[in-house]
């Protein structure tokens, strides 16, 4: 299982998305599309999801808990139902102070276990006041999981808050990016036999530079030295990048159920990644 | 306590431009501890306002007074005789002690001295933090003592976001994250299975979000 990820911008352009969006199309088994990432005020999630399923692209809705009440949470939901989305996953979402936006009010009514919660009510025909509903959704549900947490009372933490995710109905994780394939493993062994399946992330690295600002900046990312070193050395910075990201792809797949690709604006790249995993 | 902040004073002299005779309002209670609206912050600020009125040329009679309390009747009305004589009151009490003084003087104009910021403790000398949010269902019960509604930037239900890096939180790498600290203390207790639950979906209609709250005791009503 292969999946990728785009990030609507900033404007009612789409050509450029959905130019990335059809080179993805035949080499990955559906594609993410962000909600307002970063907590950047950006084209909304489901529109875009909505032109995917046009050009019969399997769409991930992604939903955070940002912005949204848990009203406007379920009538989205349902909105998305009916527009053809059949994929959903479940975030809590970034602080809005981290964005471009920083003076809003966040929301935060519901969190990402009680979201997964609600999904499988959708499902079941009522919404979250027990009501009933006239017409179900039938949603396949996902997460997120960080298995690259800083300590080890953090990484138990969030094996903590992954385990209430299946239990809320999580269907599917898709982790961080992971650049360390002995360390992965040991999360793997930890949540063996977890009723789930789980997509290993990975982040196209550009440059050195991207690398020690994820490591500085993004939670639970860790790039090993390494790599870094790689980065900087080589002559060709793309031929490089591809070359480490289908490493890790091929090591990925071995030790779960799939990888989930985020190549941040380097979409293009995908395919060759993939070529040279032998996917 | 209710933990407040005297405003910039530029703030409070353009709050108070034009007006001629004002009373400085000081309040016992919870200001008093956390040192933004005791006697000795209505000295100073009355100081400051009469510099900074004399500097443009614009004096103001000023007259200092602190209430024990300015959240109860027994206090506030002790005002009566007298409010009439100002052309407004200064309240350096939290924002209660100003809505009260507006409640109870409808000719009167009530201006506020101070931020009013949170329910929180004293850290150590001049340092003071959230610990409540007076979210009216508390759940103390089942998180260590700890509060997500108060201390979690997200007010998150279900254990930390992704965001949370070495026990701090994404939005600030001082402010810790409560997530973490509940599942330090909850292990440390031995009871990390409470962990385990799912919390349902909070009913935010017994918080500010249900509209303005009101206790009524029978009992103790004369």
């Amino acid at each position: 299982m292969v999946t990728a990820e785009i990030g609507p911008g900033k404007g009612t352009d789409v050509g450029a998305l959905l130019e990335d969006a059809s080179i993805l199309k035949d080499r990955v088994d559906g594609i993410n599309v962000t909600d307002m990432q970063s907590s950047v005020m950006r084209l909304g999630s489901m529109a875009v999801c909505h032109l995917l399923r046009d050009m019969e692209i399997d769409a991930i809705l992604q939903v955070t808990c940002r912005d949204r009440n848990r009203l406007a949470l379920q009538s989205d939901l349902l909105s998305a139902w009916v527009l053809g989305i059949r994929n959903v996953l479940a975030l809590t979402g970034d602080h809005p102070t981290l964005g471009d936006h920083p003076q809003a009010k966040p929301v935060f009514d519901l969190d990402s276990v009680s979201l997964l919660e609600v999904i499988g009510k959708l499902g079941a025909g009522v919404d979250v006041a027990g009501n009933e509903l006239k017409g179900a959704t039938g949603f396949l549900a996902g997460a997120v999981v960080n298995p690259g947490a800083d300590t080890e009372a953090a990484l138990d933490l969030q094996i903590v808050k992954m385990e209430k995710k299946i239990k809320a109905g999580a269907q599917f994780f898709q982790t961080q990016a992971i650049y360390d394939l002995d360390q992965f493993e040991k999360f793997m062994k930890r949540v063996e036999g977890y009723r789930t399946k789980i997509l290993g992330g990975v982040i196209l690295l550009k440059s050195a530079g991207m690398a020690r600002f994820m490591n500085k900046n993004v939670a639970g990312v860790f790039v090993p030295e390494h790599l870094i070193k790689e980065m900087t050395e080589t002559k060709d910075k793309v031929k490089t990048s591809i070359e480490i990201a289908a490493r890790l792809v091929k090591g990925l797949k071995d030790l779960c159920h799939g990888v989930h690709i985020m190549a941040i604006g380097w979409e293009k790249r995908v395919p060759q990644v993939l070529d040279e995993a032998g996917l | 306590m209710i933990v407040a902040e005297r405003k910039p004073i530029q703030e409070i002299l353009s709050m108070i431009s034009g007006l001629r005779k004002i009373l400085i309002l000081g309040c016992k209670g919870c200001v008093t501890v956390c040192s933004a609206g005791s006697e000795r912050e209505v000295m100073i600020l009355a100081t400051i306002i009469r510099m900074g009125r004399k500097k443009k040329d614009e004096p103001i009679e000023l007259v200092e007074r602190t209430l024990v309390r300015q959240c109860d009747p027994e206090f506030i009305d002790q005002l009566s005789d007298s409010i009439g004589q100002f052309d407004a009151v200064l309240s350096m009490a939290c924002g209660v002690g100003v809505n009260f003084l507006a409640d109870r003087y409808p000719k009167t104009i009530a201006l506020p001295a101070v931020n009013t910021k949170f329910y929180g403790v004293a850290e150590e000398q001049g340092v003071w933090s959230e610990r409540c949010a007076g979210c009216g269902d508390c759940i103390l019960n089942l998180t260590g003592g700890l509060c997500p509604v108060a201390r979690c930037s997200k007010g998150l239900f279900n254990g930390p976001c992704g965001g949370s890096v070495n026990g701090k939180c994404e939005i600030n790498p001082d402010i810790n994250c409560v997530w973490q600290l509940i599942y330090d203390r909850l292990k440390g207790l031995n009871q990390l299975d409470k962990l385990d639950e799912i919390l349902p979906v909070k009913d935010w209609g017994v918080s500010s979000h249900g509209g303005p709250r009101k206790i009524v005791r029978e009992d103790l009503k004369i």
